[in-house]
């Protein structure tokens, strides 16, 4: 059946989104082994993270502190007292038969990750909890034709997972969800944010029900989504699959689903039913831990300026545009640099644009981090002050002494001075090039002189060659209207 | 007879090498070898350990352990040694690191001579529960060792060794030191680090020692306790200094009143420990009878926890990574189930069950829940007593050991072997059993003194004031 428009619109998607974050500790959540991704399988191991017999877990506590932040910046609570928890399961991935969670007292709870509606409103989704677990092995199928093979690098890296309510609309509104929460992880540098890897991945609570039901439709998890885009896609692929079967009068199943991104379409994985007792139940080889306020002010001190309050201060207190608030903010780095011009000019708008021009295009052009970019912020904001004090013109500065700086990073005074590339406004200088500029064109001077006020440029021209672009324009302007006007 | 530090440090003056003394056990070991107390000798490193010990005590920079000889249950990793639990499931099963405790003796020079038998993953009280065999007692080798450290017991009582390690889950030290007429002393849980214990309930388990005599209880645990940072729920406090001191005061002794009343207790072992007390209370101390309301349901809140963390723990024993693995079986489920059902005995595979049934949804609150609570009173009622009184003696086993399969028909009857050991765990209480006693056949049974929480030093002390007098 064809799902139309009209159809569509009888319906209310409701969606909800678990995301896994693996955290960037320097090594595991329960043990020291070190915690990178792509190192040569089963290197990173020891008697801990294979669960030998007779080991015993120890608590990372850079994972605690990197959880904190995260709640910090979306507003949670950070419980006092937490404790944790074992969920068992048997699984070949998964060395001691169980994961230690936190079931019962999550590090956090509430808080919420702030986005843009349809009408471009901002749309708070609220978090429910976010707690700290450790990652399982890897299971790879598609190396070794008979058998399964393990890498247990991945097992016991710390991650936090961040449960939302059910509070997102549309697949277009857990794009931008999901866009925020790598955005602050990235920010927070707590996770790469990387969902190609798995840095970073996300199940999706979906059910549909009629606009103004009271009960929400029957709800599937769907899983195995590897980009934001694809989390996009495969809700939108479920939203239609519910409509459809609930017009059809089918029932909808309670089942996990496994989205294919060659497909774009879900398949079943398994029914609810037949879904693991976890067996939830204290973990008692770790004691539980306090978090007082005083070590969580110290973590927040430690915390970068977030993309939201930098946004708001670019459009409130700079007079940005959002438009330019928002690239400004999107990358921490590109945000972090901005902020240090800022602190050498108070021309922002001319600050922003060669952040967001020049810069970028050249980290574009380069494929370079921001942190590898040559010329310093103090540097890019006194060429800002330059091109204001009249002493280049925008163009001299972008053309030659941004593609200088570059070669050789230094104070761009200095380097036009050198290059004799500053701005000249000796009136008799000037006025010397002008004589010879009319002795050299008596036709168009004429014409000039005749009311043809569109040979200014072509004057300008002459006179600017002449002066190799040193002429200060302004000046150069004056002088042509009172000996030609 | 080298059976204490004392005498080896006698036999080390009187010009014996430390080779010559592990000479001796070994020889010792090699007598009596059907008692199957030792899983396996490890002749090889020992042989080079005391070679070691000899030539730093010729330099003069022995440890403080120079001579002692050191028999570790089968649940306790040495790298580069076998450890298997007593268990087929980990049969030939090596370990790539070696435990805190038994690192920290070795560090003062002790020597690890071999591992001993014991009830598969310390489930038992009669190390009938091994896959490598039942142990003798050597009081009389019809009976059993008792249990989880049979193993331990009995190589201690025969004289295989200076001293024995065990862990202590319910009694595991205690009972099978009553019934080999050993000292068996359980720490406060905490002290002694857990890292290397092959965990059988990871609330309840302590290492513990095995000797003849306090003093070398008292001085091996001086050296094993302490905090280490791979078991973070060590006690967070630096330990006193461990001393054995006589008691200075008139001390205030308590006994709960229905231990000694209850049903299956041996007229013997009840007449003899009452006389103990009526002798203290002859030498001036107080003594009085407390009631102890949960007496009747220590046992089954101890089987519903540690069942319950038992379950989790041996999950990865799962034929996959390590161990024993069913070698006909395809694909991952019939390779768990097989591993598992042909790998673990019978007794570990009905608390495996037991343990996921108590923790299953829907019975979590009637039984792990509920007996969460019920620890926590007894936890409470225990501190209570001891707000007013220094220790609780009893009886560490109402019966002296019994004969081969003679518990073996009912798991309950031998389940309640833990009734007056299981209190220590339950609270996490230090306590010791003292060989005190014999019936009318000479066969040994223990006094169980129970110490305030983290007051291992005094009960240790006053320990010893009992065996001297």
């Amino acid at each position: 059946m064809e799902l139309t428009q009209e159809i569509r619109d009888k319906y209310q998607p409701v969606i909800g989104l678990e995301v896994h974050a693996q955290m960037l500790t320097k090594t595991k959540a329960y043990s020291n082994d070190i915690n990178e991704y792509g190192a040569a399988p089963n290197t990173n191991v020891s008697a801990i993270s294979l669960g030998h017999p007779g080991t015993l877990p120890r608590m990372n506590k850079q994972t605690i502190n990197y959880a904190i932040k995260m709640g910090l910046a979306i507003g949670s609570e950070i419980a006092e007292y937490q404790s944790f928890d074992r969920k068992n399961y048997f699984y070949p991935d998964l060395p001691k038969g169980y994961q230690i969670t936190q079931d019962i007292t999550p590090i956090c709870t509430g808080g919420e990750v702030v986005i843009k509606d349809a009408e471009g409103n901002e749309k708070g989704i609220r978090i429910t909890r976010i707690h700290m677990e450790e990652d399982a092995g890897k299971s790879i199928h598609d190396i070794d034709p008979f058998n399964t093979l393990i890498d247990l690098n991945r097992a016991g890296v710390p991650l936090i997972e961040i449960v939302s309510e059910p509070d997102i609309a549309t697949s277009q509104e857990a794009y931008d969800y999901l866009t925020e929460i790598r955005k602050l992880v990235r920010y927070l540098d707590i996770c790469d944010g990387n969902m190609e890897e798995g840095s970073l991945r996300c199940d999706a609570n979906i059910s549909v029900m009629l606009k103004g039901a009271k009960e929400y439709g029957q709800r599937v998890e769907v899983k195995n989504m590897n980009s934001i885009r694809n989390v996009q896609r495969a809700i939108e692929h479920e939203i239609e699959r519910h409509i459809i079967a609930i017009e059809k009068g089918e029932k909808i199943a309670q089942e996990t689903r496994n989205y294919n991104a060659l497909t774009n379409e879900t398949t079943a994985m398994r029914s609810k039913e037949a879904a693991n007792d976890y067996r939830f139940f204290p973990e008692p080889d770790l004691q539980p831990i306090r978090v007082t306020q005083d070590h969580i002010d110290k973590v927040k001190e430690g915390m970068p300026p977030l993309p939201n309050y930098l946004f708001k201060r670019y459009t409130n207190e700079l007079k940005l545009s959002e438009y330019d608030a928002g690239i400004l903010t999107d990358q921490k780095e590109i945000a972090l640099y901005f902020e240090e011009v800022i602190k050498t000019t108070s021309n922002y708008k001319s600050a922003a644009n060669w952040v967001m021009g020049d810069m970028k295009s050249y980290l574009n052009a380069q494929a370079i981090p921001v942190s590898e970019f040559q010329i310093t912020p103090e540097q890019l904001g006194e060429l800002v002050n330059l091109i204001d004090e009249g002493k280049v013109s925008h163009n001299l500065a972008s053309q030659k002494i941004f593609p200088a700086m570059l070669e050789n990073p230094g104070n761009p005074e200095k380097i036009a001075a050198d290059n004799d590339w500053l701005q000249s406004n000796d009136g008799n200088e000037i006025e010397g090039f002008l004589d010879e500029v009319i002795a050299e064109n008596p036709a168009e001077v004429e014409r000039f002189k005749n009311g043809e006020k569109k040979l200014m440029g072509f004057l300008m021209g002459q006179l600017m060659k002449k002066s190799r672009g040193k002429a200060d324009p302004k000046m150069a302007t004056q002088l042509i209207n009172k000996k030609l006007g | 007879m080298l059976n204490s530090f004392a005498s080896v440090q006698e036999a080390l003056d009187s010009g014996k090498s430390v080779s010559d003394i592990l000479e001796h056990y070994l020889l010792e070991i090699e007598k009596n070898k059907h008692l199957n107390a030792f899983l396996e000798v490890f002749e090889e490193s020992a042989r080079a350990s005391a070679k070691e010990v000899d030539e730093k005590r010729a330099a003069g920079n022995a440890g403080k352990l120079a001579g002692m000889v050191i028999g570790i249950k089968d649940n306790m990793a040495y790298k580069g040694h076998k450890v298997s639990s007593g268990s087929k499931i980990l049969e030939g099963f090596e370990s790539l690191y070696t435990a805190t405790a038994v690192q920290r003796l070795i560090d003062e020079d002790a020597i690890i001579i071999g591992r001993l038998n014991c009830d598969e993953f310390a489930m038992g009280s009669s190390n009938e529960n091994s896959a490598y065999g039942k142990v003798l007692n050597p009081n009389n080798e019809k009976t059993v060792p008792g249990g989880s450290s049979g193993g331990s017991s009995a190589a201690m009582a025969a004289g295989l060794c200076t001293a024995t390690l065990g862990s202590d889950t319910g009694g595991s030290i205690r009972q099978p030191a009553s019934f080999t007429g050993t000292v068996g002393f359980k720490p406060t849980y905490g002290r002694i680090s857990r890292f290397g214990l092959l965990a059988y309930a990871s609330s309840f388990d302590q290492i513990g020692t095995f000797t003849s005599n306090v003093e070398d209880a008292t001085l091996l645990t001086s050296i094993m306790a302490g905090m280490d940072e791979y078991d973070s729920t060590l006690i967070q406090e630096p330990q006193k200094a461990y001393s054995i001191e006589a008691p200075k005061e008139k001390l205030k002794i308590a006994y709960i009143k229905d231990c000694f009343n209850s049903e299956g207790i041996n007229p013997i072992v009840k007449a003899k420990s009452e006389a103990i007390l009526e002798k203290l209370k002859a030498e001036g101390h107080e003594v009085a009878g407390v009631d102890f309301p949960y007496l009747d349901i220590m046992v089954p809140t101890y089987y519903v926890l540690t069942t319950a963390e038992a379950s989790s723990n041996l999950s990865r024993y799962d034929g996959v990574h390590y161990g024993y693995r069913a070698q006909d079986a395809e694909g991952v489920e019939p390779t768990y189930k097989k591993s598992r059902a042909e790998g673990f005995g019978e007794e570990v595979k009905r608390r495996i069950m037991l343990g996921t049934f108590v923790l299953s949804q829907g019975y979590y609150d009637a039984y792990y829940t509920k007996a969460q609570k019920v620890r926590r009173l007894i936890q409470d009622k225990t501190k209570e007593i001891f707000k007013d009184y220094d220790f609780i003696i009893s009886p560490t086993t109402p019966d002296v050991a019994f004969e081969f399969g003679a518990n073996s028909a009912d798991p309950i009857t031998m389940y309640l072997q833990d009734i007056f050991t299981v209190q220590a765990n339950l609270a996490g209480n230090p306590a010791i059993s003292l060989p005190l006693s014999e019936d009318e056949n000479g066969m040994p049974f223990g006094l169980h003194v129970m110490g305030a929480s983290k007051d291992d030093e005094n009960l240790l002390g006053f320990s010893a004031y009992l065996m001297n007098k």
